[in-house]
């Protein structure tokens, strides 16, 4: 467990979450991919809604630097299930619920006086280490500019080697 | 959070081009607090154009907003004929009524060549300049919309008429 919020240079731990009621989504099998793990407080909250609905519309601008964006929360599959459907959001939400929380804890962001994720934003490279955290207050939208900034570093140092 | 890009000429822009005070908006056409801000806007325009040049550029949340995509669409169409801005504010001002015939007859009742209409609509050139601006507004850190930048910064915008005019202060 993390006290403080997993910093670059940070092998990502590895886990295994639910993503559909039938589905489990395991972050190693993403590998060869670049991540933007998304911890925020709790589906139907306005600002949570906000910044997934951003994120949601950004994907193609992920996706040109090989990054998928993945949210986490400590709500229910089902619960993301309907959050998912009502938005419209097309890609995966993790469910943090069992035990609650503990993927939010290993990352160093676990609010336990709210029993919920903290807004945390990491950006995970192809070999599964943290290039770029950012922890933001709990009612502000990060947005995605950080997000965009921490690739496009990325995409430049890959050309340089 | 600053702006970027900054202005070019490929900005929907209005006011006065030598103006002292640039407002820039990322807006969505089907955004109700979009909609509010549009009196806002046109009342500032009114008060201070003299010292003000507004931009507008497209942040069409397409998921949670079906008709935004199409209504950026028809506004950057039409301003290939020159009549950007009445397009957007007949965009706003039937905003509550939005539905797949909407553009059609805006184009016909702002007497646009409709057959160039359809063409331009089609066209690949304008959505990319909608997926331009839209990636320049997350560049920008916009996170929701409207943002606003005044000459490039962002501006502490809170619904009221008075947010704005307290961004057009000398410094």
């Amino acid at each position: 467990m993390a006290d403080t919020i997993l910093a670059k240079g940070a092998q990502a731990p590895d886990f295994e979450l639910s993503c559909t009621p039938d589905q489990r989504l395991r972050l190693h099998d993403l590998k060869g991919k670049r991540v933007i793990l998304a911890f925020y407080p709790a589906d139907w909250s306005p600002v949570c809604s906000d910044q997934m609905a951003l994120y949601n519309e950004s994907r193609k601008l992920f996706q040109q630097h090989n990054a998928e964006v993945i949210g986490i929360s400590v709500d229910s599959k089902w619960c993301h299930l309907a959050f998912e459907q009502d938005r419209h959001l097309h890609f995966p939400l993790l469910a943090d619920f069992e035990p609650k929380g503990a993927i939010s804890r290993l990352y160093g962001v676990y609010n336990e006086q709210e029993g919920q994720s903290k807004r945390a934003l990491f950006v995970i490279d192809e070999e599964g280490l943290i290039r770029w955290s950012y922890l933001s207050p709990d009612g502000i939208n990060p947005g995605a500019d950080g997000i965009l900034e921490a690739l496009e570093e990325m995409d430049n140092v890959h050309e340089e080697k | 959070m600053s702006l970027k890009p900054p202005i070019t000429h490929n900005d929907q822009q209005t006011g006065n081009p030598d103006a002292s005070f640039v407002l820039v908006e990322y807006g969505d056409y089907q955004c109700e607090h979009c909609g509010h801000a549009y009196p806002l806007i046109k009342r500032l325009l009114k008060e201070k154009g003299k010292d003000l040049l507004f931009v507008f550029r497209n942040f069409p949340l397409q998921e949670s907003h079906p008709a935004a995509y199409p209504a950026a669409l028809a506004a950057e169409a039409a301003g290939r004929q020159g009549k950007f801005w009445p397009m957007h504010d007949m965009i706003y001002e039937h905003q509550d009524n939005l539905h797949g015939n909407s553009f059609m007859q805006f184009a016909e009742a702002l007497k646009l060549d409709i057959e160039r209409f359809r063409e331009d609509v089609e066209s690949d050139a304008l959505g990319l300049k909608i997926d331009a601006d839209f990636e320049s507004g997350v560049r920008s850190g916009v996170n929701g919309t409207p943002t606003f930048f005044i000459n490039g910064e962002l501006l502490a915008y809170d619904g009221t008429y008075a947010s704005l005019l307290a961004a057009l202060q000398p410094v």
